[in-house]
């Protein structure tokens, strides 16, 4: 039960992007299109499964004992950029088309504070091993609901009359404020 | 000391660990890519206009590299280009007639007659489905659907209601060509001087009452160079420009609306 509780809380409650506010570069850089916004999501939800378990271990497993909490984030950020390098290699091999689709947003996700984010919050609050991968697929399933939904809205956004001041970005950080709103329904879900 | 050393032998080992994984996984994952495709990539304009046939320029450079398109297929970056693309290749070049595109009407504010006011989306195409503003429903509207779809800033709508061309800017990507609903313009080689200013298929009296600058279809021009122009459904039409014989373009200028001759320095690019 506790486990469920922490997975609908980092896919709904405390979802990254419309919570935290963490992870909105690629969050309006790639979503123009669903397509695209659903690999991109994967491949966040992937870097994210996997950094959660990795750093948990280096957390765990080397930095605690041997009382070297100062490298936490220079060792996560060594985890994060190694799993992007694989990722990006990965898809450039089984698809090219997609690898132009994200662009620069793919090695970006090294940066992407979301992922950073998420290896330090789960640190804070000392998950246990199962907790912790809970928590990072959730976040990440959590970032893919909500690049996806938002992709969904500017591909109708495209076809509606804008104010001219607020095409573009003014209108898509709108939509991500009003989504952000919504998503603040879901707290009462926990209590 | 030991304070010092443990968290580098840490971030060494952890750092050693992770790139012999990459390593590994570079060797299993790695796409060969011929590094002529990057050069060729650079070679380009990189405007991406599609006028190539292909996708974009670096679509264009791996059908190149592949053998699906020719060293001088990009119509945009020209001669130089062109060069640039078979130095990286190791073949000639082949010769490249520079094009640009022209306007084939002269139906101007002051020649041609108005059919009404149009109210409505200020589009060519918009304007084109209810039959156009000028009675002659072969010419310009004047909208700027061309003068838009250009990406090189090489066209502007003149003062008289037709499209300007800046030959220097032109790269005949073609984008205007397609964007015109009424075929006016079309890409030639530059060095083509003689050039019919008009669409109308209309009968010679109904097109001269509709535009001053209309063809009549009288054959004038016909008769002065039956070699390389015909009258096809009431317009006179250049089948090739190469056998006009220069001696008689005063001959073929001697059109009664001035709607086939030689380019004019002002307006018709």
């Amino acid at each position: 039960m506790e486990l469920a509780a922490i997975f609908i809380s980092a896919v709904l409650v405390q979802n990254f992007v419309l919570y935290y506010f963490l992870g909105i570069c690629p969050f309006l850089g790639v979503s123009k299109k669903i397509d695209s916004a659903v690999s991109m999501g994967l491949a966040v939800t992937f870097v994210m499964s996997i950094t959660a378990v990795v750093s948990w271990l280096i957390n765990n497993l080397i930095l605690i004992p041997y009382d070297l909490g100062y490298l936490q984030i220079v060792s996560f950020i060594l985890v994060i950029a190694s799993l992007v390098q694989l990722v990006e290699m990965f898809i450039r091999k089984i698809s090219p088309p997609l690898y132009q689709a994200l662009g620069i947003y793919l090695p970006l996700i090294t940066t992407n504070c979301a992922i950073m984010g998420l290896a330090l919050i789960a640190a804070l609050n000392e998950l246990g091993f199962v907790e912790t991968v809970i928590f990072g697929f959730g976040s990440g399933i959590g970032f893919t609901l909500a690049i996806v939904l938002m992709a969904g809205i500017r591909e109708q956004l495209d076809l509606s009359d804008v104010p001219e001041p607020l095409k573009g970005a003014g209108i898509a950080l709108i939509v991500a404020g009003i989504m952000a709103l919504a998503f603040n329904g879901f707290i009462g879900m926990l209590t | 000391m030991t304070e010092l050393l443990v968290p580098i032998l840490t971030m060494t080992a952890l750092g050693f660990l992770f790139s012999s994984g990459l390593v590994l996984a570079y060797k299993k994952l790695r796409v060969e890519e011929d590094p002529k495709v990057e050069k060729i990539s650079e070679a380009l304009p990189q405007a991406n206009c599609g006028a190539c046939g292909f996708s974009g320029c670096r679509a264009f450079a791996e059908a190149v590299v592949k053998g699906n398109a020719e060293a001088n297929g990009c119509p945009v970056g020209g001669e130089e280009v062109a060069q640039n693309v078979a130095a990286i290749l190791g073949v000639e070049a082949g010769e490249i007639i520079k094009k640009v595109a022209r306007v084939h009407c002269r139906g101007t504010h002051e020649a041609a007659q108005n059919r009404g006011v149009y109210i409505g989306i200020s589009t060519c195409t918009a304007s084109h489905l209810v039959g156009g503003t000028k009675q002659c429903s072969y010419g310009c509207m004047g909208y700027g659907d061309c003068v838009r779809a250009c990406q090189f800033d090489a066209m502007e709508m003149g003062k008289d209601g037709l499209p300007i061309i800046r030959e220097d800017r032109c790269t005949a990507c073609g984008k205007c060509v397609d964007a015109c609903p009424r075929n006016i313009l079309e890409l030639h080689p530059l060095s083509q001087n003689i050039l019919v200013f008009c669409r109308s298929e209309d009968r010679g009296p109904i097109a001269r009452k509709l535009c001053k600058n209309a063809c009549i279809a009288c054959g004038i021009c016909v008769r002065a160079c039956p070699d390389a122009i015909v009258l096809e459904n009431n317009l006179a039409v250049i089948t090739d420009y190469k056998k006009i014989d220069p001696e008689k373009i005063p001959a073929i200028e001697k059109c009664p609306t001035k709607s086939i001759g030689r380019l004019k320095e002002d307006n018709d690019g």
